[in-house]
């Protein structure tokens, strides 16, 4: 049982003595740290989901493959790992929108999209995007016509919920890489849209 | 303890509906957060712990501080994730709780500037 935070030490510190006792024991080191660290830093973060989307705006069939089994088909990338399996993509349609959110914690797809924003992490938005999804998607600035349904997906260690936008208008001749230039965060979330280029 | 945590600004003071920022932002607020998020990782790499296991103790250690910091303090995400790691360590490891508040404050002690990494066994030797 862990003493509340309010008694508790700095945390700075607190985690600089968890790390040396625990490499004192042999069970981590400074190096295997920093590589962790770095990957997830560097290496991995939404430009691997938007990677994702755009080969789904392009290919039919992956898209179908995506829909069916998100963790195999984004395992067609390499994009795999921590918080990486039970992957459920949905597809937002003209008349219905998604968006995610974990109510608990913090279930999040790494693999595609790195670690989670703070706003995702926010307990006012983990409970209040449950009751008022409408009046959440407005403040962060995602207004929808009162005729497009909102559906939230509760994440989880079962399932970890990813959005597949819609492409956006005007986009016909646009590469895939340039497709997915286009894409970011945020839409993957389903706080947002893809918006066109320019 | 607000002083510190104020300064690492894990979440600004409006927090919920602080619009969603580019994809460029910075991944964790302050060293201590990477190294917890590395530590934890490393950790399962290990097989110390699974990451159910982790994501278990986080949602525990997130509803007691819905429970009884809420009203009082700000929230921080992180400062919920070392409680879990905390949490684990004590239970699947030797490494006990006493253990790491000595250390703790031992290095509390220490001047300012002061390179400490990991020098807290200089103490038992000489």
């Amino acid at each position: 049982m862990t003493a509340m935070p309010d008694a508790r030490p700095p945390a700075p510190i607190r985690t600089e003595a968890l790390e040396a006792l625990l490499t004192e024991r042999g069970l981590v080191n400074a190096d295997a740290i920093n590589g962790l660290i770095n990957r997830f830093v560097n290496d991995v973060g939404p430009m691997n989901g938007a990677k994702v989307v755009a080969r789904a705006w392009t290919d039919p069939d992956y898209k179908e493959r995506l829909l069916t089994d998100g963790t195999a088909a984004v395992g067609e990338f390499g994009f795999s790992g921590p918080q990486g399996e039970h992957i459920v993509v949905v597809e937002n349609q003209e008349d219905m929108h998604n968006v995610v959110v974990c109510t608990l914690c913090s279930c999040y797809p790494w693999p595609l999209l790195g670690l989670p924003p703070d706003w995702y992490k926010d307990p006012a938005y983990r409970s209040r995007i449950v009751r008022e999804p409408r009046t959440v998607l407005n403040e962060m600035g995602l207004a929808l016509d009162d005729s497009v349904d909102i559906t939230v997906w509760d994440s989880s260690a079962e399932n970890r919920y990813f959005i597949l936008p819609q492409r956006p208008a005007g986009t016909e001749e646009l590469s895939e890489d340039e497709l997915a230039a286009l894409v970011t965060r945020e839409a993957m979330v389903g706080v947002a849209q893809v918006g066109a280029p320019g | 303890m607000t002083d510190t945590t104020a300064l690492l600004g894990e979440l600004p003071a409006d927090g919920p509906a602080a619009p969603p920022r580019s994809n460029g932002e910075l991944v964790f607020a302050a060293p201590w957060e990477g190294r917890a998020f590395g530590l934890m990782l490393a950790l399962t790499e290990q097989g110390v712990f699974t990451l159910s296991d982790f994501q278990a103790a986080l949602i525990n250690s997130i509803a007691r501080w819905d429970e009884l910091q809420r009203p009082v303090e700000e929230y921080h995400y992180y400062e919920c994730w070392l409680a879990a790691l905390e949490t684990l360590v004590v239970e699947k490891t030797p490494v006990t709780n006493p253990e790491i508040d000595a250390l703790t404050s031992h290095y509390l002690t220490r001047p300012a500037g002061h390179d400490h990494d990991h020098d807290h066994d200089h103490d038992h030797h000489h």
